[in-house]
């Protein structure tokens, strides 16, 4: 159902939210970017409409929503575990259509492959999800490409422009809040982008005789193993388990699952000090592989969904959309 | 909703040291495994780590641990009566049914013992189960052989070459690698022969040469990966290698699958 109210209902409407759920949406941060007197856009709790960015792509995805950067499993006292409570309050998450599409790839490592993890159930199944439109591509995005840029799968679909705020709300939860509101209902459809500066072309022969590829020990030659590409992209869900112990009683501590690179040192070392992936450019294979190739195989999609972040964040000015037209090239 | 996360405290039943830096912990489990299975191991504030099953008993399973990790230098220090937590069993394992009937040939080397020890131990109280049974365990030295104990009863009932890469001089035993033992096995029947191999990479690599070289299909062949596992359900990611999860898919493959599967 599309709706049409004022601002200032909608902040109304967003109060009364608020009593339900804890917001998470795409934050400014201002001169806390990584470099001095940069800035950084990245998921946090807002309190009002007016603190989400909604123009910019965030530079981290909302991933850190669903499972946190470092999160408890549990404590232990001795040989007893006690598992820390979940959220009280449902979840609403602000995002756009490639960070939506990157939920289906959240929920496939989570809740498909395996076992289902209960960490990221439990908050998966209190959220909801608002879809953010895009009116123009991003610099480094290849949406269009990935066919990512458009959903019908959200809870609601949110626009402000001026004084007016659009939305068209699918959850019948969440249609409670605008029905008595005085706004009027119309045909609201999300804004999406069709075409991207960035422009790629997935390769169509792919197999595991392209890991002999030279291209990938090219690329790995500039890379510094940080990991940021990782850390930024809303499909990565690697976790390594960390113990940590309580100076102040030793007895006492907390075992938790703390993001992991495949770009990074140890991601493949097993005790005794074999690592399976040593260069950078065993990794740098490895990591687009999954993207483009492996994933996919397993369950039956592509795991990129072109946001474009890796490339936006990277140190050394590696393009992984380049890589892979490369790789489409060679096949040509 | 279960939690998998949440280990379980497993009692140290016995102790049986090997060697200066390995040991067997017999502890207490009840429940189903198989041989080549594995079990996240931990203890508290020292971290998981993912330890193969090497032996399966009424009511326990043997872990059997090398010192090499910061997880398990810890577990060197719980002695027995004491306990450790445990999750699993994760993996696959081995289905020994495959086996039966048919003459069958194990090449381990060193700790890769324990992952095919299960199947050792079975054919080596069901001899008649399998046409024949051939055990070729590798190890470093005489002072890095394992299982010595259950190297004497297998060697009565079964076909069995211990060899050590290296030995002093006078050392009454078998020297050399696994490898060079496989060309000189006899061999009956090629399509009713199957080959267990369990090991470091590069013996897996040679081995598997090797067993080629006799014309064995490779379909016939065994193996088990020893991957960096994390959390042993299919999220971690650290053990994938192309779209296998090691610990959900395997450790066990067949070798016309598993040759595919590059790091």
């Amino acid at each position: 159902m599309g709706y049409q109210i004022t601002r200032e209902t909608a902040n109304r409407v967003f109060e009364q939210l608020k009593q339900s759920y804890d917001i998470f949406a795409p934050k400014f941060f201002s001169g806390e970017g990584c470099f001095s007197d940069t800035d950084i856009i990245r998921y946090g709790k807002v309190n009002t409409l007016d603190e989400i960015q909604w123009e910019h792509r965030s530079d981290y995805s909302f991933k850190e929503s669903l499972f946190a950067i470092n999160e408890t499993l549990f404590y232990f006292t001795e040989n007893e575990t006690t598992v820390p409570a979940g959220p009280e309050k449902k979840i609403m998450i602000f995002l756009k259509s490639c960070d939506l599409h990157a939920l289906k790839r959240l929920d496939a490592i989570y809740l498909e492959n395996g076992p289902e993890d209960f960490y990221y159930k439990r908050l998966r199944e209190k959220a909801v999800f608002v879809l953010m439109g895009c009116q123009e591509t991003c610099a480094t995005g290849f949406c269009a490409s990935m066919g990512t840029n458009r959903t019908e799968q959200y809870d609601m679909y949110l626009k402000i422009s001026g004084d007016t705020v659009l939305a068209d709300v699918k959850s019948q939860e969440l249609q409670t809040y605008f029905q008595n509101t005085d706004g009027r209902t119309c045909e609201v459809t999300p804004d999406y982008v069709t075409e991207n500066a960035e422009k790629v072309t997935l390769p169509q022969h792919l197999s595991v005789d392209s890991y002999q590829n030279p291209i990938w020990e090219e690329y790995g030659s500039r890379c510094i193993g940080c990991g940021r590409c990782n850390f930024a992209c809303p499909t990565c869900t690697c976790f390594t388990m960390q113990d940590i112990l309580y100076r102040d009683n030793e007895n006492v501590g907390e075992r938790r699952r703390v993001w992991a690179s495949c770009q990074v040192d140890g991601y493949t070392e097993i005790a005794g000090g074999v690592d399976f992936r040593k260069t950078q450019g065993q990794r740098m294979r490895f990591k687009v592989m999954h993207k483009i190739y492996d994933f996919e195989k397993r369950f039956g999609y592509p795991m990129c969904v072109g946001c474009g972040r890796c490339d936006a964040i990277c140190p050394e000015y590696i393009s992984y959309a380049n890589l892979i037209n490369k790789l489409s090239k060679e096949e040509a | 909703m279960k939690n998998e996360y949440i280990p379980f405290s497993s009692q140290v039943k016995e102790i049986i040291p090997h060697t200066d830096t390995e040991y067997t912990f017999r502890m207490s489990f009840s429940g189903d495994v198989k041989p080549g299975q594995f079990f996240e191991v931990s203890i508290p504030k020292y971290g998981e780590a993912p330890i193969s099953v090497s032996g399966i008993g009424q009511d326990t399973v043997d872990l059997t641990i090398r010192k090499v990790g910061r997880v398990t230098n810890k577990i060197f220090e719980h002695y027995e009566g004491n306990t450790l937590l445990m999750r699993g069993p994760y993996g696959n394992g081995f289905d020994i049914e495959k086996f039966k009937g048919r003459d069958v040939v194990i090449i381990a080397g060193g700790t890769g013992l324990s992952p095919v020890k299960g199947i050792v131990d079975y054919f080596s109280q069901h001899p008649q189960d399998a046409s024949s049974t051939t055990l070729i365990a590798g190890f470093k030295s005489p002072d890095d052989i394992l299982f010595k104990q259950d190297f004497e009863s297998w060697e009565k009932t079964l076909h069995v070459i211990k060899t050590v890469d290296s030995a002093p001089e006078g050392y009454p035993g078998k020297t050399g690698m696994v490898t060079k033992y496989i060309p000189d096995l006899p061999i009956q029947d090629i399509s009713n022969t199957v080959f267990i191999t369990v090991g470091p990479p590069v013996m897996i690599k040679f081995t598997i040469i090797e067993i080629l070289k006799r014309g064995i299909p490779e379909e016939n062949i065994w193996i088990s990966h020893e991957r960096k596992m994390c959390c042993g359900l299919g999220k971690c990611g650290h053990c994938k290698m192309d779209s296998t999860y090691i610990c959900l898919d395997g450790p066990v493959f067949n070798y016309r699958e598993g040759k595919n599967l590059i790091d």
